[in-house]
């Protein structure tokens, strides 16, 4: 654990998308232990910018970004490109976006 | 107040089903009232704008038929909240048509209020020229036009309705649209609950055995006490954990400590949670921030057009190499051939490619790999809109046989270009319909005013 880059997929227990209301997507990334939160949270790898680059918006279209200690999670909200359900809307809840996170790979703890 | 008042709320969705063991495990620990919430605008534009019901209507019939009977005879409420799924004026019908029908079926009696959540384009417009009509996501002010576009309008009502209904002797309440904590947190208010933590439970137990394991569509029972709230499952096998119950409030929301609602803010900063003993879990310190005058969420649907599709397979490695070349060329031979009958500006088609970009678009990071390979099968999925179901039925053949025969570089497979599941191959789909009011009405002095009741005296033994 401690020498090298580890998958976010191999730290996080919960990685997921889904919608908050039509016209927002919320992704949630969860954590099982203290350390992974932890480690994840200062890494910055899912701070604002991270998540706007990912999902090629601007950072003014991260609505929210939040580091919910309680939950040991990290949440951010961003603005949808087309509403849930509209014509060219390819995911209706919002629930099967959230591939870019998977790739994200997270340096050791410091 | 009463020292304690227990929920019970079922399970998270009428008609997603419920195992009878866990109903008759909250009976016998004797709640003070049955709270169901019906409704979600998860499924997208359809139900709202149509009027259709998301749920299965015989599911729907076989959770009401076991929890009508149990909560009479207990004498205690049963709330249904966003009844039908949307809550609109069709949805809560069907919903009281199921209940009226169980009477008869069950021979039973009761006092029942009824809670329209619809309202007119008229009170809208009005609301919109006075300025207080507010956007907030939906990223475009409302227009006229999108309120004529919608044929239901409603407003997530707050907990005061409910709350005029328990008083009044409401043995069963039927709401339409209301926001989601609104139906459990009545009766705990009523009985004089701190609103912080009886919304709070209200926004957990809403989505029933979310907060338990092992996961299923099961119900949860919530005892709301002077200075905290407990939640258990209604299976005595299952466990609510304080992970599940502190991540509860991350589940289709923006912002975990604070949450906008009709009367003003549910603020969970100094929320704290406790695991009582394996499957118990206590939750202190949710508070709520009241605001001056209060705001409801109107929410909206319009239609956009009638949709066909056709769905294809294609296996030829040579065609899924020039599959985007290939289906270019179906798009001007449709412009062309269309052109003079059916303007392009008029219709929308696309093509979505499963294994390719089907479900993230040009977002796909998959496609960004330097050793990205083609998949060795596509699904490729054509759907129209257009004004008319005969155009968008006319858009999707023309595009399916062109589909079919184009030609592309390299062609081998020269007898057809898509594997074609069905005959016929291509079928129309259920209209097309999107979001168009999604906006705040502020300034809302009365919240009781805008959701009268009606009241009805149901006697199944007639």
């Amino acid at each position: 654990m401690a020498n090298s880059d580890a998958p976010l997929a191999d730290l996080a227990a919960i990685i997921r998308s889904k919608n908050a209301g039509p016209f927002r997507l919320t992704l949630d990334v969860i954590f099982d232990d203290e350390a992974s939160f932890r480690r994840v949270s200062a890494s910055g790898v899912l701070a604002r910018e991270r998540i706007a680059e990912l999902y090629a918006i601007d950072v003014s279209d991260v609505t929210d970004h939040t580091i919910y200690p309680e939950g040991r999670a990290i949440k951010a909200t961003i603005v949808r490109a087309t509403s849930s359900g509209s014509v060219e809307d390819a995911d209706v809840y919002g629930c099967q976006q959230h591939a870019p996170l998977l790739t994200i790979m997270v340096p050791p703890a410091v | 107040m009463s020292t304690m008042t227990r929920i019970y709320a079922p399970l998270g969705m009428l008609g997603y089903g419920f195992p009878e063991a866990s109903l008759e495990a909250a009976v016998a620990a004797r709640p003070d009232i049955f709270v169901v919430d019906g409704g979600s605008i998860d499924p997208g534009p359809y139900y709202l704008g149509s009027g259709a019901s998301f749920t299965n209507p015989v599911m729907v019939h076989r959770d009401l038929s076991l929890l009508l009977p149990k909560a009479l005879g207990l004498g205690v409420p049963l709330i249904i909240g966003s009844a039908g799924g949307s809550g609109a004026r069709p949805h809560l019908d069907r919903t009281l048509e199921v209940i009226r029908r169980i009477a008869q079926e069950q021979g039973l009696r009761f006092r029942m209020a009824v809670i329209p959540s619809d309202v007119s384009p008229e009170v809208v417009r009005d609301a919109m020229r006075r300025g207080e009509v507010v956007d907030f996501e939906a990223g475009h002010e409302l227009t006229d036009t999108d309120v004529d576009s919608c044929r239901h309008i409603v407003a997530q009502m707050g907990v005061e309705p409910f709350i005029a209904a328990l008083q009044a002797g409401a043995d069963v309440i039927v709401a339409g649209r209301a926001y989601d904590a609104a139906g459990p947190a009545a009766l705990p208010l009523l009985n004089g609950a701190d609103p912080g933590l009886a919304f709070h439970m209200g926004k957990i137990v809403e989505c029933g055995a979310q907060v338990a394991l092992p996961r299923a569509s099961d119900g949860v029972l919530a005892d709301v006490y002077t200075d905290r709230f407990e939640i258990e499952p209604a299976d005595p096998e299952k466990r609510c954990t304080v992970p599940l119950v502190a991540g509860h409030t991350l589940y289709e929301k923006s912002d975990p400590y604070l949450h906008s609602m009709p009367s003003g803010k549910l603020d969970l900063h100094d929320a704290t949670y406790e695991q009582l003993d394996g499957r118990r879990v206590a939750v202190r310190g949710s508070a709520f921030r009241p605001a001056t005058t209060g705001s409801l969420k109107l929410e909206g649907a319009a239609f956009v057009g009638y949709r066909s599709v056709c769905i294809a397979g294609v296996r030829d490695p040579i065609l899924i190499a020039n599959l985007d070349e290939m289906l270019s060329s179906v798009r001007r031979k449709l412009a062309v051939e269309l052109g003079g009958r059916i303007p392009a500006e008029s219709y929308r088609l696309q093509f979505r490619i499963y294994g390719h970009s089907g479900v993230m678009g040009a977002l796909e990071p998959e496609l960004r790999r330097p050793d990205r390979r083609d998949p060795y099968e596509i699904g490729l999925l054509i759907d129209a809109v257009a004004p008319t179901q005969s155009e968008a039925d006319t858009i999707v053949a023309l595009a399916r046989s062109a589909s079919l025969h184009m030609g592309y570089a390299g062609r081998k497979a020269t007898a057809g270009n898509v594997a074609f599941p069905y005959s016929p191959a291509e079928f129309p789909a259920p209209p097309a319909y999107e979001f168009r009011i999604y906006h705040l009405l502020t300034g809302i002095e009365d919240p009781e005013a805008m959701f009268p009741i009606t009241w009805e005296d149901v006697d199944g033994e007639q």
